[in-house]
């Protein structure tokens, strides 16, 4: 296969994330959070000072990075570098959108979920084809 | 269609013939294999669809949840609860471990969490709401859980989805290419072979019918001299000359020898 996807196995690997500060915060709470030697954080608060430019960045970091193996994103985060999330299609690491407080989730706009529900649809037409 | 007229460039002969056949063997028993494979994959890529709505539905629920944990905990401990939590940071304790599943042959990653050494925040709150900011990390945590195995759907997914469209395109390219393209060989080479029976069969009968005259061309001239020969004879024995004497032959041979 072309791109098969390079799977560390026996390794452990960090959840990155890109939100705004509570859902930050939280996660952070629960353990999730890494500052390495150079000070570098495997998240980014988005608050209404950050740029886009800060966003896309800190996107491209975390889904190149080797140790990162799971990024979180805020959907309404994810919305505003909506072109990067979609062109995105690598396996490892996954980008999951996540609901913040402030923005209520919506399936409609998730990448892989509209992927999915395309799929059904599709399958469930052929299904009634047949 | 180009995919009609399409063959091997190969001689056409009887060895090749048994190659051809044994490769279309070949890749009919590889298209028999791959479409197995491309079933297998299919069932399990519907499994995880459905899984994926699913869990994507109750991920809404949970975070729910886990903000409203947040929310309480920052009422009971006060708003600089997130900077604490912030300047704390050090070493993640909530770490991602991935192995790998072999599902026909495709190997899908398959990701857990696991909490690693002992956590910085365990001081956090310890003037007040203590018990709420355990409450909201357990509750982030419980989250962390589903979102991890929402991972790994979605990875299974994107994998199994590209697996699936591989697999299809070479059962397709087997079916559609590869296996026309041996037929045709197949047939080309019968063709040829046949052609060349034919060929060899006219060119013996050629020979035959070609000896056949010969051998008339030589009985007809042992005829002509023996004929000369008796001619001679009966002229010396009479004292005529020879062409009275071959005058005499035609004479009494003309009922026999009507068709010369």
């Amino acid at each position: 296969m072309a791109n098969k996807p390079q799977i560390r196995s026996n390794s452990s690997a960090l959840i990155a994330m890109i939100a705004d500060e509570d859902t930050i915060t939280g996660f952070l709470l629960a353990g999730v959070g890494n500052v390495d030697l150079r000070r570098n954080t495997n998240y980014l608060i988005v608050d209404s000072k950050t740029t886009v430019k800060q966003i896309e960045d800190a996107f491209k970091d975390f889904t190149t990075r080797e140790d990162i193996a799971i990024v979180l994103i805020s959907q309404f985060v994810a919305n505003m570098i909506r072109f990067l999330v979609d062109s995105y299609n690598k396996p490892i690491p996954a980008i999951l959108e996540i609901p913040s407080k402030d923005h209520p989730y919506d399936p409609a706009h998730d990448s892989v979920l509209s992927r999915v529900k395309y799929l059904f649809s599709s399958e469930s037409v052929a299904g009634d084809r047949r | 269609m180009s995919g009609q007229t399409q063959r091997l460039n190969v001689v056409p002969t009887v060895t090749m013939l048994g190659v051809v056949k044994a490769r279309l063997v070949g890749a009919t028993r590889g298209h028999a294999l791959l479409k197995k494979k491309s079933d297998a994959l299919t069932v399990q890529f519907r499994q995880i669809l459905k899984k994926i709505v699913s869990t994507k539905e109750s991920m809404g629920d949970i975070m729910k949840t886990s903000s409203f944990a947040l929310t309480e905990a920052k009422y009971v401990a006060g708003e600089n609860i997130k900077h604490i939590v912030q300047e704390n940071v050090q070493s993640a304790s909530l770490k991602v471990r991935s192995h790998q599943e072999n599902i026909a042959g495709v190997k899908l990653p398959k990701f857990e969490y696991f909490i690693d050494g002992e956590t910085k925040n365990a001081l956090t709150g310890l003037a007040r709401g203590g018990q709420q900011i355990q409450a909201c990390r357990a509750a982030y945590v419980k989250s962390i859980e589903l979102l991890v195995e929402l991972a790994t759907l979605q990875t299974s997914f994107l994998t199994l989805d590209e697996a699936i469209k591989t697999t299809n395109r070479r059962v397709n390219a087997l079916e559609n290419v590869v296996k026309p393209r041996l037929e045709n060989t197949i047939s080309y080479i019968k063709g040829e072979l046949d052609e060349l029976e034919r060929e060899d069969f006219f060119r013996l009968k050629k020979i035959q019918g070609y000896k056949k005259r010969e051998v008339e061309r030589q009985r007809l001239a042992a005829k002509a001299f023996a004929e000369e020969k008796l001619a001679e004879e009966i002229s010396l024995q009479k004292g005529i000359s020879v062409g009275t004497a071959h005058d005499l032959l035609s004479h009494s041979q003309k009922d026999e020898d009507i068709i010369f």
